[in-house]
């Protein structure tokens, strides 16, 4: 009985999730780049987030940044600033629009697009080298860019 | 919004001895008693590119890595010249010749490595050395074309290369070729694939940085071929620039390709100075 009712709870959660997600298409920025509004409606979840940005088949983010809270992930890039105390310098709506399209912030910036599926050239499918295909989708579900954006909100400087 | 611009930049200078640490070094290449240039001053169509100077992707390699290349006994791409020079003087196709029966030794291609690619005007058309080997086996020797970045063309791009080693890359990008290299310029910067990067994302405005473990290079092509130690093999230019386009989650060029040929030229062009150094030695 329990069980039944817990597992009614998380499809009641997901399905919620769902309906309000808004697509990649729909994202509605200010004119500095920033998105206030949650692409899911369902707060981020940091633990996720950290695993996203050091995970290399998603946001692959050391690539480019240092993050001294992820020293534990080898090789961290330096082609971009380090994040640290990046929660200091912008709120959880302007790290929201740099996650979903940084272009909109930094015009021309080498970092890439996390929540955008148009304006491409030449798109590829994933790293094989082949044309894109009905697969094709943005770099990080909306929940996961909701879960970066959540870590990124815990990278402050301490005291 | 000021003074969080002031904030990312303090960010910045706290980060910045990491940037020297991945700087390109000043050691010397010497090859066999012959010193290459390895850094000089930017051709004269780069006057507006973003950079002081070229430099050879050996730089920015470990020291390691870097002495593989400066003796020949030690650099496994000369085992490839080796293999090419069996395939020079065997006699393949139709007309019963070899690559000897016409050209002698391999010597004769001094020079070859330094301007290539080049307009051919019989062909109408810029060529690439593999164009060029290619062309020579199956019109004069009635053989079959190697595969545009086979092992087999890649040693024999070696063989050519080392020819012309030491010599001054100088490849022509006006009158006929003008065209060719226009349409190079512009795939060099044009940003591909999901990842929107274009060539000069990573090799003219992040040269020195790092992107996960690599050292990021200038992309020159003076080096090549290249053996690199990652795949353990020789590797051509079109096979260098096809993994560097899939990489921005892009759909890629074919080596060979109208495209890639107008990029090779285009990144030779912007090597203009250095010393043909290969084979080299890369990881
Ligand atoms: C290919 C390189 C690259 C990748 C990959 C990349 N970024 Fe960036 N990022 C940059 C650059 C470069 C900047 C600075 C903007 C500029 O000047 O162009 C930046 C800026 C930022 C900023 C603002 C930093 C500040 O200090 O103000 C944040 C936050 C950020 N990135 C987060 C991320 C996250 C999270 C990921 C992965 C999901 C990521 N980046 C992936 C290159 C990259
Ligand atoms: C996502 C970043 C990225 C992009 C975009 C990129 N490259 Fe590269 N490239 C690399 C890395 C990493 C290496 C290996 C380290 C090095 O030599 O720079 C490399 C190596 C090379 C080399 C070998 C240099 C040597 O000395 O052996 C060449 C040539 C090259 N790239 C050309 C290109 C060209 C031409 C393009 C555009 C079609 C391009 N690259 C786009 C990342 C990139």
């Amino acid at each position: 009985m329990k069980l039944a009712t817990l597992t009614l709870a998380a499809t009641l959660v997901t399905g919620a999730a769902f309906a309000a997600e808004i697509a990649p298409s729909d994202v509605q920025f200010d004119e500095y780049g920033a998105v206030d509004q949650s692409l899911t409606g369902t707060p981020g979840n940091p633990e996720e987030g950290e695993k996203i940005m050091t995970n290399r088949g998603l946001g692959n983010c050391v690539a480019c940044h240092e993050v001294s809270a992820l020293d534990y992930a080898a090789f961290q890039g330096n082609v971009g600033p380090s994040l640290d105390g990046v929660a200091d310098r912008w709120n959880e709506a302007e790290l929201r629009g740099i996650l979903v399209n940084a272009k909109k912030t930094y015009d021309g910036t080498v970092m890439p697009s996390y929540y955008r599926v148009d304006g491409f050239v030449r798109p590829g499918n994933a790293y094989t080298g082949k044309a894109a295909d009905d697969s094709f989708g943005p770099l990080l579900t909306a929940q996961q860019v909701e879960d970066v954006v959540a870590f990124l909100g815990t990278l402050e400087y301490e005291e | 919004m000021k003074f969080k611009a002031l904030t990312a930049i303090a960010a910045l200078m706290v980060a910045a001895p990491a940037l020297t640490f991945a700087d390109p070094d000043d050691d010397t290449l010497v090859i066999e008693g012959q010193e290459m240039v390895t850094k000089t001053d930017l051709p004269a169509h780069m006057e507006d590119a973003n950079m002081d100077m070229i430099m050879s992707g050996w730089h920015f390699r470990s020291d390691e890595t870097q002495a593989l290349q400066m003796d020949d006994f030690d650099n496994p791409g000369m085992i490839f010249v080796d293999q090419a020079l069996d395939n020079w003087e065997s006699v393949e196709g139709s007309a019963g010749k070899s690559c000897a029966s016409c050209h002698e030794g391999p010597e004769s291609l001094a020079g070859v490595r330094a301007t290539y690619p080049k307009w051919n005007e019989d062909a109408g058309e810029v060529r690439t050395i593999a164009m060029q080997v290619n062309s020579c086996r199956t019109e004069n020797m009635g053989a079959e074309p190697y595969k545009y970045d086979s092992t087999q063309m890649a040693a024999m791009e070696a063989l050519i290369t080392l020819q012309s080693r030491g010599m001054p890359v100088d490849v022509a990008i006006d009158g006929p070729a003008a065209e060719t290299w226009e349409k190079g310029q512009e795939i060099y910067y044009t940003r591909y694939g999901q990842l929107e990067l274009s060539c000069a994302s990573c090799h003219e405005e992040n040269y020195g940085n790092m992107i996960r473990a690599d050292h990021l290079s200038q992309g020159q092509i003076n080096g090549f071929p290249t053996y690199r130690l990652k795949n353990a093999k020789l590797n051509t230019v079109h096979g260098r620039f096809k993994g560097c386009v899939r990489d921005t989650r892009a759909e890629t060029f074919s080596p060979g390709s109208p495209e890639f040929v107008a990029l090779e030229l285009y990144v030779a062009s912007r090597g203009n100075g250095l010393s043909v150094e290969g084979p080299s030695v890369r990881n």
